[in-house]
């Protein structure tokens, strides 16, 4: 197997238990380098909690995560910590924004750069030039994402004050500061207006296109997923349903069911 | 509410409130006459203060509702944000022209104070006093006001440092400047010891495992005879030396007095090049929000036992001082009471604001002294005070506030 033919994650048979629940169901899913993939599903249908067990919030029942981050060796991510995760590679955004709200917006992509920098409580207090070299590259760092993302006019406004598309986008500037070779975005268009939600569009590509960053989005808005995705996957209830282009998946039979109801047959 | 409203409200307050105290403050039987004095001048006073007292409430109640409506909304303009009078701890803190002449001045009166000719012992007994209680409030401002785990006992290690002094006086002839370094290492390592198991717990959990734990440090060293000598204490502890130098008391008290002020004007150093540091921000995103902080790979439990420690770290230096500066200790000294001041302190001047902490620890120290004027009533006023911060700003004195980068680069700029 060559490198490009890789995934970048490779999730096989994951499943979740909460309790009697059974949210994730031996799902296997995988992205590869250079591709936006889409994750959907009705609601309640385990995208979010198949994120959370990526990410190591949740520990899963069942199932192996595989990263092979480029141009490093293939790494199992079970049993690892979030910010292990992080360190790895793998970034990600909230359904329910979760920016640090009575921080600036610098700020918040500054935290963003902690696992890739390393001073500590001396370097903090003596301020040694390693150290503050290492400040200014993040300060650096940081601003150059805002600037890419849009919101350099914003730097010194508290995470809170800002609209509310604009914290989502904030959400993907913080996750894009830990150099993610992938990026995990939950629902990133739910309550945009149309034209935000283009910009997004617009936004998400680049990242892929540009930055070399793959992305697996959640996302209900079905224009924005048909037009973005170079491939759908589909869950409901925990299970994966089907896995496809674009086509394939608004012709797939299961989908349209899965999606319109059951239909009473004839 | 328009001002008749307002008006006719505190009006019926009043009303009520002149019936309630109508058997106490107007009837009274003089048994030795028989006979029962009406004092109707007393009803007078409990209606107009109540009056008073009633109106003004209405009015700032309304007046912080008014204030919390207009930033309540998520968008702002950058005008509205600039012509937004900046409060004046901001543009101390900010503008060169108030800085300096506003920190020189200070200076000048911290140098000049203990020699002032009504000065006397016991005043510069009292702000040493507050000085302490800025540098365990400066402390404590690291784990609870950024990184925002609430602490309560956070004395444990105030006593560590306290009784490191002591016993290493005591047995070995130790003298402060050596205990100093020493007390403020047991008390860190203290720290990491206790916050290793516990810094999984989350809020509340945090808050009584820290509090019992404070508890079972001062029960300990009630009963342990052998170790601390059990609630007589620990007499005899040399205060700081300086190079040999033979002082009476007044010199000896004005030599603590500029030993704490370049103690606190330490504390203050470290604690501001943390706080905007990469680990001061990442103690910050903790306090906001744990799971998102974990996700932008911040090692939670690495960020808490950092503060955590270095909280330690800064009760234990205090606790040598406190030491050095009574010349005895004992467990009474470290009651839950006192965590509870430093906390006071904390929350009073403005979480994860050095400014506001250094103005809480002298209102909250000095106030009670210089209350003792209305000896009864002091610990009552007191806690009016306190409950009446809480309503009307419960952000604390000054708010903290977070770093201002500027950028002069405009995007074309950049290639
Ligand atoms: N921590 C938890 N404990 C118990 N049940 C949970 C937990 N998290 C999720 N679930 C359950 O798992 C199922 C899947 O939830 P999940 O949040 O993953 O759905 P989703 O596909 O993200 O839905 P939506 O589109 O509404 O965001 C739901 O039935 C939910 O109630
Ligand atoms: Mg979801």
């Amino acid at each position: 197997m060559n490198a490009v033919t890789e995934p970048l994650l490779d999730v096989q048979a994951l499943t979740m238990n909460f309790g009697g629940l059974t949210a994730l169901d031996q799902v296997s899913l995988q992205v590869h380098p250079g591709e936006v993939a889409a994750l959907i599903g009705p609601n309640g249908a385990g995208k979010t909690t198949f994120f959370n067990c990526v990410t190591g919030i949740y520990r899963p029942s069942g199932g192996d995560i595989f990263v092979n981050p480029p141009g490093k060796r293939r790494r199992r991510l079970n049993g690892m910590k979030t910010h292990q995760v992080t360190a790895q590679g793998l970034a990600r955004t909230f359904q329910n924004i979760r920016l640090f709200q009575k921080m600036t917006v610098l700020e918040n992509v500054m935290i963003g750069r902690h696992c890739r920098t390393r001073s500590g409580v001396l370097g903090a207090v003596l301020r040694d030039p390693q150290t503050r070299r290492e400040e200014r590259e993040i300060v650096e760092r940081s601003y150059a994402i805002l600037e890419k993302i849009g919101l350099a006019g914003e730097v010194n406004e508290l995470a809170m004050n800002l609209p509310y598309g604009d914290q989502r986008r904030l959400e993907i500037a913080r996750a894009m500061a830990t150099d993610p070779f992938l990026i995990l975005l939950d629902e990133p268009a739910a309550g945009m207006n149309p034209r935000e939600t283009d910009a997004l569009e617009v936004l998400i590509r680049r990242i892929c296109d540009e930055e070399g960053i793959a992305v697996l989005l959640i996302e209900h808005d079905m224009r924005m997923v048909m037009s973005i995705s170079n491939r759908i996957h589909v869950l409901d209830y925990g299970k994966k349903i089907a896995t496809g282009t674009v086509a394939e998946i608004c012709e797939n039979p299961v989908v349209i069911k899965a999606y319109l109801g059951e239909e009473t047959e004839e | 509410m328009t001002a008749i409203a307002q008006i006719r409200q505190s009006l019926i307050v009043a009303l009520w409130f002149m019936f309630l105290t109508f058997p106490i403050l107007v009837i009274r039987v003089n048994t030795i006459e028989n006979i029962i004095e009406w004092r109707w001048v007393n009803m007078l006073y409990a209606g107009a203060g109540s009056f008073l007292g009633s109106f003004a409430w209405r009015y700032l109640l309304e007046r912080k509702s008014r204030a919390a409506g207009k930033d309540g909304g998520p968008v702002r303009t950058a005008e509205a944000t600039a012509a937004e009078a900046k409060p004046w701890w901001r543009r101390l803190r900010e503008e060169r022209q108030y800085r300096y002449p506003a920190l020189s001045v200070l200076a000048v009166v911290a140098t000049i104070f203990p020699f002032l000719p009504f000065t006397s012992t016991y005043q510069i007994n009292i702000v040493t006093n507050a000085l302490l209680y800025v540098m365990l409030g400066l402390g404590l401002n690291i784990v609870v006001g950024l990184a925002g785990l609430l602490h309560l006992g956070y004395v444990a290690f105030y006593a560590v440092g306290a009784y490191s002094y002591a016993l290493l006086h005591y047995h070995f002839g130790i003298g402060f400047w050596t205990a100093l370094p020493l007390g403020a290492l047991l008390a860190t390592l203290f720290g990491i010891l206790l916050g290793f198991p516990v810094l999984r717990l989350r809020g509340d959990y945090l808050a009584i495992v820290t509090l019992g734990f404070a508890e079972i440090t001062r029960l300990v060293l009630e009963n342990w005879n052998e170790f601390s000598f059990g609630p007589s204490g620990i007499a005899g502890i040399p205060r700081p030396g300086l190079f040999g130098l033979e002082m009476d008391l007044h010199g000896a008290t004005i030599y603590f007095y500029f030993l704490m002020i370049a103690l606190c004007l330490l504390t203050i150093f470290v604690v501001n090049r943390l706080q905007n540091s990469r680990i001061g921000r990442a103690w910050v995103a903790l306090r906001e929000d744990e799971t998102a902080c974990e996700a932008m790979g911040v090692n939670a439990t690495a960020a808490k036992l950092t503060a955590f420690a270095l909280g330690s770290t800064w009760a234990g230096l205090a606790g040598v001082v406190f030491a050095a500066k009574t010349t005895f200790v004992n467990p009474a000294s470290f009651t839950f009471l006192e965590s509870a001041m430093i906390l006071s302190i904390v929350v009073l001047g403005g979480m994860g604001s050095i400014l506001g902490v250094i103005l809480g620890a002298f209102i909250l120290i000095l106030t009670p002294e210089y209350l003792r004027a209305f000896s009864e009533y002091r610990m009552l006023l007191f806690g009016l005070i306190m409950v009446m911060m809480m309503i009307f700003r419960p952000q604390g004195i000054v708010k903290g506030e977070r770093r201002i980068y500027e950028f002069h680069r405009k995007p074309e700029d950049r290639e």
